[in-house]
């Protein structure tokens, strides 16, 4: 597959121009955030591992990898890695998409292909292409699940992450999904994607109702803080403890047949991998790949768990 | 000579000691009936343990954080630290199961009170030689401790040995005599912290240093050496309670302890410890600490607060639990 790809990009660079030019290195930048959680993490991890497969599958492309602490710091870290100007393409994973949107268009306008990853600019125009996972599906996936195993009828808690937009499509979608059915959401309270406030938040749910026949916490930092107080609560009501974004423990229990976490929902940080991956492709074969791309939030089962799974990725 | 000094003013001190320690406890007591009244549930046993338990990390770190603000120090970096050596300490003990299996525990737990102290002691040598303000030492070592964590854990998790695991958890989810084992732990160290503070002359000290540093130096009080301990009594504090922590969900990653800090000093200031320094009262943190956990788990067990506004009433019943002790005075 790489090989042919290869060949037909030594043909085309011949056909094309038939001299050195057409030959010449062609850079991509990858602006993300520095790694301050698990999914963050992840999205390093998968920058640095597209970043050596392409350079290896592609000769003639360089990939450089940078990441940042802050909105501020990203700036300074794109508008350095355009400096020299001749930056082929840029892909960036936002920090803000306010802050990031007037630098990355000023890089723009110099003629780089733009390549943007997971939270959209404010601007939507700046961008050649959009790779982004689905939080209303990640939240209506897991629904769907419990209206189909529950049969229609039951009481769930929820926790939720921070205040954002991720947070509120991945609730939207949630309860769009249990729509129609007699599950009943007894509370939803913000546990900050974070273990320990997921630990005693959960601890404070089954204090306070005593039948839950299931939980979901819409990101999988917060679920395993939510199993180890279900596992001291000795509490054995819940039928399923649910997570989402694909966390390689989680995956772990999916793939081992857990009865309380038999699935899971991704939003992979491995999305930065795809849109470095297209990029690529962009800038070396002829392939047409300008528009938006939604990564779908499947149901990850026992049989395609395997798909997901990171070993060596620290998410 | 110094001890003349304090001599002095101790028997007025004794009076006031009482009055004020009782506010926290009484404000707990309120809280208490209050929550039962919302939903009784809130006063089953097995909820108050929960909450007491949980409460233990914060109410460790906040007695050592007692010392340092009673000094008339600050230490932001609790949070960060504590994340900080439970990655060590875990990271310590996952090398040594191989060979030592679960004796590499104990030891574990001596490597992450040592890291504890060490820690305190960068934080103090650096604020008293160095003379630079404790609020922007320890808003350094917060960020330096927090890179450290992230750094060694990729970003993601440390998690532990899984042949550890099941040996360590008790310290977290055990009980002697029906008391969860952290309960027992807050106890010691609250018990040892405020026999050093109120019955040695190194805690004496503290509250003189903490009150008028220049009457102190004065003295011959040596106020770098005296805060410079502080600091360090605040690191084995975080060790102590990074060995309760651990065994809780068996990680360590680059978001524990977030905020710890501000949770912390608020437990100390509740408790009646000056802000400003020249007072302190170990037990009204404890308290303090309790009284922060039961707040949030308050939250949860009623119905009427919006889970978008429980930040804010949180906040309010800090600010009119403190109104209460100043007008009780």
């Amino acid at each position: 597959m790489t090989n042919r790809l290869m060949t037909a990009v030594a043909i085309g660079a011949l056909l094309a121009a038939g001299s050195a030019l057409a030959q010449e290195r062609k850079t991509i930048a990858v602006s993300i955030p520095a790694a301050d959680h698990g999914w963050t993490a992840g999205v390093v991890y998968h920058a640095e591992k597209a970043a050596e497969e392409v350079k290896a599958a592609f000769p003639g492309i360089d990939v450089v990898v940078k990441t940042s602490p802050t909105a501020p710091a990203q700036v300074s870290a794109i508008e350095d890695l355009a400096a020299g100007g001749n930056l082929d393409a840029l892909v960036i994973l936002p920090h803000s998409s306010e802050e990031l949107t007037t630098p990355v268009q000023a890089i723009k306008e110099d003629g780089t292909f733009i390549t943007v990853v997971d939270r959209g600019l404010t601007d939507p125009t700046i961008q050649d292409l959009y790779v982004a996972g689905d939080n209303i599906a990640v939240g209506q996936t897991t629904a769907e699940f419990l209206v189909d195993k529950l049969g229609g009828k039951g009481e769930v808690v929820v926790l939720r992450g921070i205040p954002t937009v991720i947070d509120d499509e991945r609730i939207k979608g949630f309860e769009d999904g249990l729509k129609g059915s007699d599950i009943k959401i007894l509370d939803i309270q913000y546990a900050n994607w974070n273990r320990d406030d997921a630990f005693s938040l959960m601890q404070d749910y089954l204090a306070k109702y005593p039948k839950i026949d299931a939980v979901w916490a819409n990101d999988d930092d917060m679920l395993l803080g939510v199993l180890e107080a279900i596992g001291q609560s000795s509490r054995t009501d819940i039928k399923y403890a649910l997570g989402g974004n694909g966390m390689k423990e989680i995956i772990e229990k999916v793939m081992a047949g857990d009865a309380m976490t038999p699935i899971e929902t991704p939003y992979p940080p491995s999305m930065i991998k795809t849109a470095i991956y297209m990029t690529a492709a962009n800038l070396s074969g002829q392939v047409p790949i300008r528009g938006s791309v939604k990564l779908d939030a499947p149901l990850i089962t026992k049989d395609n768990a395997q798909e997901y799974y990171f070993p060596d990725s620290p998410f | 000579m110094t001890d003349a000094t304090m001599g002095q003013v101790r028997p007025e001190r004794r009076l006031s000691v009482n009055w004020v320690d009782l506010g926290p406890f009484l404000a707990l007591a309120a809280l208490m009936v209050v929550g039962f009244l919302i939903n009784p549930d809130f006063l089953a046993i097995n909820n108050l343990t929960n909450v007491v338990t949980r409460s233990a990390f914060v109410a460790i770190i906040a007695v050592g954080a007692t010392f340092v603000i009673a000094s008339g120090g600050l230490d932001l970096s609790v949070g960060s630290m504590a994340a900080f050596v439970a990655g060590v300490m875990i990271l310590f003990m996952n090398a040594l199961a191989p060979e030592l299996g679960t004796s590499a525990i104990p030891l574990g737990m001596l490597v992450v009170v040592a890291a504890g102290a060490l820690c305190g002691l960068a934080n103090g040598a650096i604020t008293t030689i160095g003379r630079i303000e404790p609020f922007i030492v320890t808003l350094g070592t917060m960020g330096i401790f927090r890179a450290l964590i992230t750094y060694m854990s990729d970003g993601g998790t440390i998690p532990i040995d899984r042949s550890l695991r099941d040996a360590y958890r008790p310290i977290y989810f055990g009980d002697v005599l029906g008391i969860p084992v952290p309960i027992l732990v807050s106890l010691a160290v609250a018990g040892a912290g405020a026999f050093i503070l109120y019955r040695t002359k190194f805690g004496r000290r503290c509250i003189a240093v903490g009150a008028n540093e220049e009457v102190a130096r004065y003295s011959g009080v040596s106020v770098a050496r005296i805060r410079t301990l502080a600091f360090v009594i605040q690191g084995i504090c975080v060790g102590l309670a990074a060995i309760c922590y651990v065994p809780r969900l068996g990680t360590a990653t680059p978001t524990t302890g977030v905020l710890w800090e501000l949770q912390v000093i608020t437990a100390v200031v509740i408790g009646g410890t000056a802000l400003r320094g020249g007072r302190g009262h170990i037990w009204g943190t404890i308290a303090g600490a309790v009284i922060l956990e039961f707040i949030a788990n308050l939250m949860v067990l009623s119905d009427f607060v919006s889970e978008y506004l429980v930040a804010a009433v949180q906040g309010a019943i800090i600010i009119v639990a403190m109104l209460v002790q100043r007008l009780s005075k």
